[in-house]
């Protein structure tokens, strides 16, 4: 095979594993869409949040040690422990559930029966407040995070593929546990909506909440559900994410990245989010490879978002999104 | 003696056998910062019963339905419920008791098919847990087949079948109306609540859901309180009718008594109000 096609392969496994990571966060996006008809503009704030509260709980650092020491003078920074990484995920997803139950309790309870775009301004306010309160409460500096996920080049690919072709693939190992975690999780939540007795009664609280209450549906505990199950697929976004980049305040703008994938896969299918992810991901990587050199590079930074746009022409509800039939 | 006042069930004109309170509103009051919408009204629905309640538009018969239902807390008074007062109580929690309802404007899940809409109105009584529903093994999968031919049986009931798989926001209007009801009637509800389950029908319809009421009644014993403003239907549906008018109480009694009452005529014909 010849030489630009194994590269141009290779870009494209590539391409598929960026898109799993892209894929993670739009997922997020889904299900809360799903659940509530409401664009969670939190979402990709709620995975640095949980990032953040991983690795600051896995090194024993003082929550809003930088107030207490301005306050009391005080020169506190670590409570000198380590915590496993596992204890620390268990842990940061117990918080991620309080953290749904406080969402619930002070925003959403009082926005019952409200248009969609009133609970769309709210996410955007809950998203500066938590993106703020990520950096009182943890500290503004960009931490590494380590919880043992297997990283850099994969050896044993670029073996195999080095004997079939003649070429060793370059593929990160973090991608492919990555990609693992993605499938595990979009079955899981297939399997959860579609065949639960929550997720029936999760979908129903999507369409109308009114109806939902006549039928014995306790919205209180749907939406604490659904924003829990958002959390943790924020954590999990931002373990990746977080394994890879390290945790930063710009992890939060992963978030625009998922628009894209979400206006491709469209709002309400959990297989839409994956598609579109991965149509992304592989897409970037291939024009960048093919026309990135004509027009000078960086093409990554607009590509997905032409491709959205064009989508939105074309094909508004994106490739899976429920068509909106209307009767007049 | 009027019927309406008989301490232990009463015999109706077709020969039906009505029991004892089922759910017995006394001195209800219902305000609205200073908008007075239901002004202290007491009455009661008999087990068994087709139960209306009527009056011109902003009578405050939905408020009251609302009431029952727990949409809405009333100021004072107090809700009996199988002769046990009722707290303050959020609407799902009412649901559970066994009160199902319709709305007015159509409250439907327009995402979903038919059948997964009347499913819907047996959530609360799937009792296997999230993993052996997620697994679909055993009691999980039993209990979704009782469900199912519960659902079925209501199906056939209202004629829906060949509608089943549709998206209910496909529907023409009159079909939606009726998926509202097998979802309701999907709960096995002790008090089945209509708001205006003929607004907006043309004849024929109307024929067919004042058909689908009294079949239901007889045949699965539910007690219905009904709201609608077209007289013609109402007195040839219930048993006992209660009239509003600007949330007051005006009359209450068998379909004949109410027709007689001067306050509901005048009411009616629109005599002005001193």
């Amino acid at each position: 095979m010849p030489e630009q096609l194994l590269y141009a392969m290779e870009v494209t496994v590539n391409g598929l594993m960026a898109g799993v990571m892209y894929s993670l966060v739009a997922l997020g996006f889904v299900l809360i869409f799903k659940a509530s008809g409401v664009f969670n503009y939190a979402q990709g704030v709620l995975a640095l949040f949980a990032a953040l509260t991983l690795v600051g709980l896995k090194n024993g650092q003082v929550p809003f040690a930088h107030v207490i020491n301005a306050i009391l003078g005080t020169d506190l920074h670590t409570f000198g422990w380590k915590l496993p990484a596992l204890l620390a995920i268990l842990l940061t997803a117990g918080v991620m559930v309080l953290l749904a139950v406080i969402i619930e309790r002070l925003v959403l309870k009082h926005l019952v029966s409200q248009a969609p775009i009133i609970l769309f301004m709210a996410t955007i306010g809950l998203a500066y407040f938590l993106e703020g309160l990520g950096d009182v409460m943890w500290g503004a500096d960009i931490k590494k995070l380590d919880v043992g996920l297997p990283q850099g080049i994969s050896d044993s690919i670029e073996r195999v593929t080095d004997r079939w072709f003649g070429y060793g693939f370059f593929i990160d190992n973090l991608d492919l546990v990555a990609t693992l975690v993605a499938v595990a999780l979009v079955a899981s939540l297939t399997i959860f909506s579609q065949y639960s007795k929550q997720g029936r009664a999760l979908r129903a609280v999507a369409d109308d909440h009114q109806a939902a209450l006549s039928v014995g549906i306790s919205l209180r505990f749907i939406w604490v559900l659904v924003w829990s199950i958002a959390g943790f697929v924020a954590l999990v976004a931002g373990i990746m994410w977080g394994t890879k980049s390290g945790v930063q305040f710009s992890l939060s703008l992963i978030a625009l990245k998922a628009l894209p994938v979400l206006m491709l896969g469209g709002f309400t299918s959990i297989p839409g989010a994956i598609v579109g992810g991965l149509i992304i991901g592989v897409g970037e990587k291939l024009f960048e490879f093919s026309v990135g050199p004509l027009v000078g590079g960086a093409t990554e930074n607009w590509f997905a978002y032409v491709l959205a746009l064009i989508f939105l022409v074309f094909r508004p509800q994106g490739l899976f999104g429920e068509k909106i039939i209307e009767r007049v | 003696m009027p019927v309406s006042h008989a301490e232990e069930g009463y015999v109706t004109a077709d020969g039906r056998q009505i029991g004892g309170t089922l759910m017995e509103m006394k001195n209800i009051t219902l305000r609205f910062g200073g908008v007075v919408a239901i002004k202290d009204i007491s009455f009661d629905i008999r087990d068994g019963e087709i139960r209306a309640i009527i009056g011109p538009n902003g009578a405050g018969k939905s408020s009251m339905l609302n009431v029952i239902s727990g949409f809405y807390v009333p100021t004072e008074g107090d809700v009996y419920f199988k002769k046990v007062k009722r707290g303050p109580m959020k609407p799902y929690e009412v649901a559970r008791l066994g009160i199902a309802r319709t709305f007015q404007n159509i409250a439907l899940f327009d995402g979903m098919s038919v059948l997964d809409n009347i499913m819907t109105g047996r959530l609360t009584m799937i009792k296997s847990g999230l993993l052996s529903q997620a697994l679909w093994y055993g009691s999980a999968a039993r209990e979704e087949y009782a469900h199912r031919e519960k659902v079925e049986r209501i199906i056939d009931f209202l004629e829906i079948q060949n509608i089943r798989k549709t998206p209910v926001g496909r529907l023409p209007y009159g079909l939606k109306k009726r998926v509202e009801l097998a979802r309701a009637l999907a709960a096995e509800p002790k008090l089945l609540l209509l708001d205006e389950p003929m607004a907006g029908m043309n004849v024929e319809e109307k024929e067919d859901m004042s058909r689908f009421i009294l079949d239901l009644n007889d045949e699965f014993g539910t007690t219905i309180c009904l709201i609608e403003h077209d007289m013609g239907v109402v007195m040839d549906l219930s048993d006992r009718v209660v009239v509003m008018d600007y949330g007051r109480k005006i009359g209450d009694g068998t379909p004949d008594e109410v027709r007689n009452n001067q306050d509901v005529i005048d009411a009616y014909l629109g005599v002005a109000h001193d």
